[in-house]
């Protein structure tokens, strides 16, 4: 009888599979890639590096010595211990964080928009007592600016009511109100002594939310050339909430990281992460072929740094609260054995 | 270097390590990096049983990097400007 082993589903629930079940896992998951957006599935080398990584009762596991990556954060400065300032120094000093980012609870940066004074002044301070890098971050968010909570239609509501023309000219209202926040708090940060910007969660609104970011950046990099601009993913496929969004002559609707990653490096920025969302169904090791061959395209054109999103529900890690040490291990391990990653 | 000249991880720590004058591989070793942060006066991790009041630290240290790396750290920009350095 083959040996179980322990692994954890995407939800974070634990099971037991035998090897030839993780095997099988595993080719499922990165032809379920393949299939659903047209890329190479991952190689016989790579499935079998995984397997051993999998297949393995190891509370924790590792990249070799010297293959280390650099982390990039998001929510370090949260308040979450103690003030803001403190919290980014225990992620510095007692967690051995490279760089740490200083934001705001209410992280979307509409919100910060009107309370800009007091960010920046959070940022100097934190500047004045930290070692490494300290960026700010925030979600372009653009269903924030629509109705209630914003001046534009709400086109949530106008497309399934089928008023199609009037829900994307409400996404181009929205998104000119977007472009100028996020371009007023990033000069304002900047001027505060940040060393960089980090957009999170972009696209996650669709077309008309990655649309916003990428020409924040664009006008962003024009004024701060030395500035640090990180732009973290949402999903892995770019929703055409529009659906007939350009950028430089790209649709961006039906954009994969490949398409997400050239775009976002045209506009200006100089860290990419993409996001593979987890299906909480399916094993740990079903997500983790899925991610890799989906982001592996990114890899062999990246001219930029890739930090690729791996976190709760995301880049094959569980979606829950409290992260299982060693599904984390295993998918921060395979990402940077398999795809060669920038950093994560 | 990633955050702000767009490094990839091997062209970064190639740089790090050589203006550093270490090998790559030494960037992983914390022995060794302990003895160069020291030497070097990048900043140090510190706890109430293991303090170096009489290093620098924080933006006294950032101050090194920038000089070290040939960087320029927006804060350490600012901080000269403000404080009548520039």
């Amino acid at each position: 009888m083959e040996t179980q082993y322990p692994t954890r589903m995407g939800d974070g629930s634990l099971a037991r599979l035998t090897r030839s079940e993780l095997r099988a896992e595993l080719e499922e998951g990165t032809l379920a890639a393949a299939s659903r957006a047209k890329v190479p599935p991952l190689s016989a080398d790579e499935l079998e590096h995984l397997l051993e990584i999998w297949a393995s009762p190891a509370k924790f596991t590792a990249v070799d010595i010297g293959d280390e990556v650099v982390l990039t954060y998001d929510g370090s400065g949260s308040k979450t211990v103690g003030t803001r300032t403190q919290d980014l120094l225990i992620y510095e000093q007692m967690f051995g964080a490279d760089s740490v980012e200083l934001g705001h609870v209410d992280y979307s940066f509409k919100a910060i928009r009107t309370i800009l004074p007091f960010e920046a002044q959070s940022m100097k301070d934190a500047q004045a007592v930290l070692t490494v890098p300290v960026m700010y971050g925030a979600m372009p968010n653009l269903g924030l600016y629509s109705k209630p909570d914003g001046p534009a239609p709400n086109w949530s509501e106008l497309l399934p009511l089928a008023r199609v023309d009037e829900a994307r000219a409400a996404q181009e209202e929205a998104v000119g109100y977007a472009v100028e926040d996020m371009v007023k708090t990033a000069d304002a940060l900047w001027e505060a002594g940040a060393d960089g910007i980090d957009f999170d969660t972009a696209g996650a609104a669709g077309d008309g939310d990655f649309l916003a970011t990428l020409l924040a950046i664009e006008r962003i990099r024009a004024t701060h050339p030395d500035m640090g601009i990180q732009v973290g993913m949402a999903g892995e496929f770019v929703l055409g909430m529009h659906g007939q969004l350009e950028y430089d002559g790209v649709r961006l609707a039906g954009l994969w990281p490949r398409g997400q990653m050239e775009l976002v490096r045209r506009a200006g920025a100089t860290i990419y992460g993409p996001a593979i969302t987890v299906n909480t169904r399916r094993t740990g090791a079903w997500n983790i072929a899925r991610a890799l061959t989906l982001v592996k395209p990114c890899m062999e054109v990246a001219e930029i740094p890739v930090h690729m999103n791996i976190g709760m529900g995301v880049g094959a890690v569980p979606t829950t609260s409290y992260l299982p040490l060693d599904a984390v291990a295993r998918a921060s391990r395979a990402t940077v054995d398999i795809l060669r990653l920038d950093g994560l | 270097m990633q955050i702000t000249r767009g490094m990839r991880i091997h062209e970064a720590k190639a740089y790090v390590a050589e203006r550093l004058g270490v090998s790559p591989f030494d960037l992983s070793d914390p022995i060794t990096m302990e003895d160069v942060r020291r030497e070097q006066q990048l900043g140090r991790i510190t706890t109430f049983e293991i303090s170096y009041p009489t290093q620098p630290s924080a933006m006294e240290a950032k101050f090194r990097i920038a000089e070290l790396l040939d960087l320029p750290i927006n804060c350490v920009q600012r901080f000269k400007r403000h404080a009548g350095l520039a």
